[in-house]
């Protein structure tokens, strides 16, 4: 069976995946008297708090605590980051900054409880307007929506490396554009669990969470704590339902658990569900990036300028802004290019924290370095791919120091290319779009050429500071990996590390790597994945996250592996009269090469050491446990001119595609989808694979169906999987994978990471394909059947004339898709008068407005209501406050409004022309009104539906009771000609 | 993401359903196939004081051709109907479209009258009964009626159904000889709620046309066909729907995708005329 390192053995995690009795954090015992606790959320984007009233959900049955911001203050301090302000606290204090943000917790005995009280925390704000759109929130005078920071751009750095104002002010030809990477989520299958358990006797956090690292993050969270940081015990669970970069922004609700234990005294429980998770968890950040490239005639880019703004929502959380530097020493990707001018700026919006997303920071500079390749070869004329040719690093100058900084560490990015044409079948493509483009259909081809950075310098991140502020904060850089083998009285092996895996394969591959290195099968090496800081080895930069494991967990593991079998070799050298340097692991047998009959069981030598450390070699220590910790010296700290080695390996991934857009529908189809990797040497070629299908799938998700849609008043669209799109398997046609192995010098394994690459690379290949299929100068991600046909379409067939027809208003493409709004007409078999009178009694309103419960005058012109709204079988008790304002009698009236209930909040205006026809009146109506909260997250699809169906409720039971007033005659029920005009119209029932 | 909490009923006979339901009006949800009910709970969007489960009726379960329809009982499986039709020309339209209805999995306990019942605008069962001018037998304690599927529907969610009422049936009209029917949808996903659905039924030189996922409810329009003022039609007809933008499709995309879907479903249910 295979199992050598580079050898796809079965996975040992599978067996208790398949069999359903792998425990995730969730089924994990937890101790008898655990509380419960639920997170009440902010439904407004921006808003001052003005009351936070928590006696009502805390009276309810099984409450134990209600804790807000205020007394998160009083025993926490803020979560620290590299952007030193704003500072903020796990709970909102004073303002809320996006839909999600946690302002209070509930603990109760039972999470039914718990959400029972949660609705009951009452809430009084005053609305602020939100900040949006990250190019209108950086500009000088934006309100901030921090006013102690003074600025929304809160870190503004310019880099230079070589001489690019120069070369880009005597270019021939100065290429420019502008692109968006916009928001996406990691969307694991499991959501956050954190079980939180303060000992009061010795002052410890006791925690077991799904948190993935970096490690880096205990330090924040201890801070916050106010403990040493070994007073914080986090434990992880044995398996993970998946992260890709979610699990690391768990660490604030970690803080937010751990003292609802300490206030409440007992263990605290809280597993996220999938709303909160959607709404809150944190996204990737967006970003909006300028470019300008000196470029040669033939195509060759000389200086490179990158503006970029990447917009991280309403609050730094550690270790952001990583995504815009994890890339910056190899900002320049693939390519050879010498000069380089960098300008980054961070924005904070009233949008959710960004966090950690597969790809991190990747994505958002291929996709404006693939597309600016793209538009060269466009604006010269020439093949895109001659273009990536005529750029790439040349084969043979590797190591390759790149002008930011970063050492490339192998690759032959020619000889990747031109076999990914060969066997990915290029020219088939080609073919193909000749021949559909003469039968008039459309087809396109992209490319995408992206380097892949594989373990993160510690240091990347105070690139940020200035030489000065770096020289005065001390050196940051390396990155310590840490595992520990251990070999027992029976010779069995055991393994842990520090890679806190989230359902990779790590134990298979350690497995692997340590088994080969001590001549044992590796289904005999037990390796234990769940992490515990209080007694397993760990370092700052531990956990899941860069791709860090083929590289580093990898390499610490072998180096444990490979000293502990040095030591059994000498133990072995006394028993077999052999140098050890001579001494052959295989099979359980420790032998003289040359010599297999003179050998030992590995076991036995084990044994020795354990039973009779007295007679050990000298100087050998009695102990078969070794923990080994690694860190590479290329990963040296930026240097004064900011140049900086921000990972350890740089795999290369060229990618091409074939797609082909229908005509009638804007439907995309990829045709073929072909993607070359060079990963250096790859461990395992099977959990390879598994990598590149699974970030390839992701990406085709950012490309063509995710959409972390906010609406202009900050409430976020996509609140469940109905709306957020994930592609799924019918959506998705296998790509084709090749390889290429340029095993890299600077790990002890030659292997690079590689779980990120086409997370960087397809959305681009893809953007760029359609690009050429449809000659598009500016691709918007998703690319969506919609706006593919916005892209294809031209001037609509005008809607036909209608003579006697009420007349209604084309309804427009809304900027702001939250939002409802509407017009239409209504009419009444009554006079104008009358209409008007009855519009202005309150009782008589009451009587009409639907599901009216309570209705008070509380002012000139200004009502409180309580209605319980029902749309079928949705029902949601609203409190709303109404004004009735620019009369004009008897013509026209405008009512202003908000409404909030358990569903979410409403504010809108609704303006009212009363226009006499007939014997009748016609009611012209128009609403705007903004939504927020659940009821706009998970029903916007059928919201516009509703509210008209509300209305027509509205004016119906209006209509009714007017013309019951009026008395039969004036309008005969049924039979009248409104009432067949209504009917007719579909208003009147 | 739990539930208010709600009494939990399994009545043993259709006699105590209506009963319970008599009782409890609107404070009463039915629960068949719970593929929209339970979601709906979950999310604290519905607050039902009791669930009546009638899942397990077995009367509920028939599926028989009465009186020129096909009478699908309201605890019929949307699985259980596809797979009675496999080899039945009973519904040509339904055997289109059933693929349709969510996923693989959701099908399996979804049930056709449950679909009825919930009233999504965008959903392709209500489409089909409305295209086949289908109606729904309700039962209450105080006795039977039949409406149609035009009079049923009233808007997203919301039907004619008294709260003391419930779906007994729907039914289907039975394919009559000649008639040719096609069924398109563009969803963004498989499975996912749809943009447009749209389902065509030729008569001799007779169409109708049903569209779903554009106005509040399904739409139906009829018409004589000809090649020369089909464009003009089917324009008309995008327009009259009033569709709106959502996060997914914008109106004009909506009405882009009838006026041209709507002219090869029309070929296509014009081609299979038998």
């Amino acid at each position: 069976m295979a199992q050598a390192v580079g050898e796809s053995m079965l996975r040992v995690e599978d067996p208790a995946l398949l069999t359903g009795t792998a425990r995730f954090a969730d089924d994990l015992p937890v101790a008898a008297g655990t509380l419960y606790a639920v997170v009440v959320r902010s439904s407004e984007a921006h808003a001052e708090i003005l009351t936070l009233d928590t006696a009502e959900a805390l009276a309810m049955p099984g409450v134990e605590a209600v804790i807000t911001g205020e007394e998160v203050a009083r025993i926490s301090d803020p979560l620290l980051a590299a952007v030193k302000r704003p500072e903020g606290y796990c709970l909102a204090i004073g303002r809320l900054r996006y839909v999600g943000e946690p302002l209070a917790i509930v603990v109760a005995r039972s999470r039914y409880e718990a959400e029972d009280a949660a609705e009951l925390v009452r809430l009084e704000t005053r609305p602020l307007p939100p900040l949006l759109d990250p190019v209108a929130a950086a500009e000088e005078g934006a309100a901030a929506i921090h006013p102690e920071v003074g600025s929304n751009v809160v870190h503004d750095r310019r880099f230079r490396y070589g001489d690019p104002e120069a070369v880009l002010g005597a270019a021939d030809r100065v290429i420019e554009m502008t692109v968006d990477y916009p928001r996406v989520l990691p969307c694991p299958i499991e959501g956050y669990v954190v079980v939180a358990d303060y000992r009061a006797g010795d002052g410890i956090y006791d925690v077991l969470a799904n948190f993935q690292g970096p490690y880096g993050l205990h330090t924040v969270m201890a801070r916050a704590l106010r403990v040493p940081g070994n007073r914080l015990r986090l434990r992880t669970p044995p398996c993970s339902g998946g992260s890709f970069g979610a699990k690391l922004a768990i660490f604030t609700n970690i803080v937010m658990m751990c003292l609802a234990s300490r206030v409440t005294g007992k263990p605290v429980k809280w597993v996220e569900d999938r709303l909160e998770h959607l709404v809150a968890s944190g996204s990737g950040p967006n970003r909006v990036t300028r470019l300008r490239a000196a470029v040669t005639g033939e195509g060759v880019v000389e200086a490179l300028e990158l503006d970029q703004l990447e917009d991280y929502g309403a609050w730094m959380r550690a270790p952001m802004p990583g995504p815009l530097y994890r890339m910056h020493g190899a900002s320049s990707g693939a390519y050879r290019l010498r000069h380089l001018a960098i300008r980054n700026r961070v924005v904070l919006t009233n949008k959710v924290p960004a966090s950690l997303v597969r790809g991190f920071g990747g994505p958002q500079l291929y996709f404006a370095l693939e597309r600016l390749m793209q538009r060269i070869a466009v604006e010269l004329a020439l093949d895109p791919l001659e273009v990536v040719r005529r750029n790439l690093i040349p084969a043979g100058s590797f190591p390759y120091r790149a002008p930011a900084g970063a050492l490339y560490d192998s690759g032959d990015y020619q000889a990747a290319v031109e076999r990914a044409v060969e066997e990915g079948g290029l020219a088939e493509l080609r073919r193909r779009r000749v021949e559909a483009r003469a039968a008039g259909r459309l087809y396109g081809i992209g490319f995408a050429a992206v380097v892949e950075p594989g373990m993160s310098n510690m240091g990347y991140l105070s690139t940020l500071l200035s030489p000065e502020q770096r020289a005065r904060s001390g050196p940051k850089d390396g990155a310590i990996a840490s595992a520990t083998v251990e070999i027992d009285a029976t010779g069995s092996v055991s393994v842990t590390a520090d890679s806190v895996p989230q359902g990779q394969g790590h134990r298979t591959v350690l497995a692997q790597i340590v088994g080969e290195v001590l001549g044992l099968p590796p289904e005999d090496i037990a390796v234990a994945a769940e992490h515990d800081t209080g007694r397993e080895a760990w370092s700052v930069a531990a956990g899941n996250y860069s791709s860090r494991f083929a590289g580093a967990t990898a390499s610490a593991a072998h180096l444990a592996a490979t000293r502990l079998r040095d030591r059994m070799a000498r133990l072995a050298s006394q028993k077999l009269n052999a140098e050890p340097e001579q001494l052959v692991f295989e099979g359980g047998r420790i032998f003289a090469r040359g010599n297999p009959d003179n050998a030992a069981a590995f076991y036995r030598v084990a044994g020795s050491l354990h039973w009779s450390p007295g007679s050990l070699p000298e100087g050998m220590p009695p102990s078969l446990r070794e923990t080994a910790h690694w860190s590479p010296p290329e990963l040296a700290p930026p240097t004064e001119a900011d140049e900086i080695n921000t990972s350890l390996t740089y795999g290369f991934v060229f990618d091409f595609c074939g797609v082909e857009i229908d005509r009638s529908t804007g439907r995309l189809t990829i045709d073929r989808y072909v993607t070359m990797h060079d990963a250096g040497r790859l461990l395992h070629p099977a959990i390879a694979e598994g990598q590149i299908v699974g970030s390839y799938v992701q990406a085709l998700g950012a490309s063509l169906y995710e959409d972390y849609a906010y609406g202009s008043d900050g409430s976020l669209l996509a609140g469940t999987f109905a709306d957020y799109l994930l592609p799924t398997a019918p959506e998705v046609r296998d790509p084709l994978v090749l390889h290429l192995e340029t095993p890299s010098p600077f790990t002890r394994l030659g292997a690079k990471g590689l779980g990120e690459g086409n997370n960087m690379s397809t959305p681009v290949c893809i953007a760029n394909a359609v690009a050429d299929a449809l000659d598009l100068a500016e691709v918007r991600l998703p690319i969506t059947e919609d706006r593919i046909n916005a892209w294809l379409s031209g001037a609509e067939p005008p809607r036909p004339e209608r003579p006697g027809a009420a007349a209604r208003a084309t309804p427009e493409r809304r900027a702001r898709p939250a939002a409802l709004s509407g017009r239409n007409s209504y009419l009444i078999a009554a006079d104008r008068a009358a209409v008007w009178k009855r519009l202005l009694d309150p009782d008589a309103l009451a009587a009409v407005i639907p599901g009216c419960r309570r209705f008070e005058q509380q002012g000139e012109r200004r009502y409180l209501a309580e209605a319980v709204v029902r749309v079928g079988p949705i029902r949601g008790a609203f409190t709303a406050r109404l004004e009735l304002c620019d009369l004009e009698e008897p013509e026209s009236l405008r009512i202003l409004g908000e409404a909030q209930g358990a569903l979410g909040a409403a504010r809108g205006e609704g303006r009212l022309l009363l226009v006499e026809e007939g014997a009748g009146t016609r009611i012209d109506y128009q609403y705007d009104i903004d939504l927020s909260g659940k009821i706009s997250s998970v029903g916007s699809r059928l919201l516009e539906g509703a509210s008209g169906l509300l209305i027509r409720q509205f004016l119906a039971g209006f209509a009714r009771q007017l013309e019951t007033a009026e008395g039969p005659g004036a309008a005969p029920a049924g039979r009248s000609p409104w009432r067949r005009l209504l009917a007719r119209l579909g208003l009147g029932r | 993401m739990k539930p208010p909490a709600f009494d939990y009923c399994r009545p043993d006979d259709l006699e105590e359903v209506l009963e319970l339901l008599a009782r409890h009006g609107e404070e009463a949800s039915l629960l068949a196939g719970g593929q929209s009910l339970v979601a709906m709970l979950n999310l604290r969007l519905t607050r039902p004081r009791v669930l009546i489960d009638i899942s397990r009726l077995e009367p509920l379960r028939r599926l028989e051709r009465r009186g020129g329809a096909l009478e699908v009982g309201a605890g019929v499986t949307q699985a259980a109907l596809a797979e009675s039709l496999r080899d039945s020309e009973d519904s040509p339209l339904l055997k289109l479209a059933l693929p349709w209805v969510g996923h693989y999995q959701t099908r399996s306990r979804g049930t056709i009258c449950g679909s009825l019942a919930h009233a999504d605008p965008s959903a392709e069962l209500p489409l089909c009964l409305a295209a086949l001018g289908g109606s729904l037998r309700l039962g209450s304690a105080r006795g039977e009626r039949e409406l149609s599927a035009e009079d049923f529907q009233l808007g997203p969610l919301t039907t004619a159904r008294a709260p003391d009422e419930m779906i007994l049936a729907a039914r289907f009209p039975l394919p009559r000889p000649g008639q040719g029917v096609a069924f398109r949808e563009i969803a963004r996903r498989h499975g996912d709620f749809a943009i447009v659905a749209l389902a065509a039924i030729a008569e001799g030189e007779e169409i109708r046309l049903a569209v779903a996922g554009v106005a509040d409810r399904p739409a139906v329009r009829g018409w004589h066909h000809e090649e020369a003022t089909l464009e003009e039609a089917l324009n008309a007809f995008a327009w009259d729907l009033e569709g709106y933008d959502d996060m997914h499709a914008s109106a004009r995309y909506r009405r882009d995708l009838v006026r041209r879907l709507g002219r090869s479903v029309i070929e296509e249910a014009r081609a299979c005329r038998s």
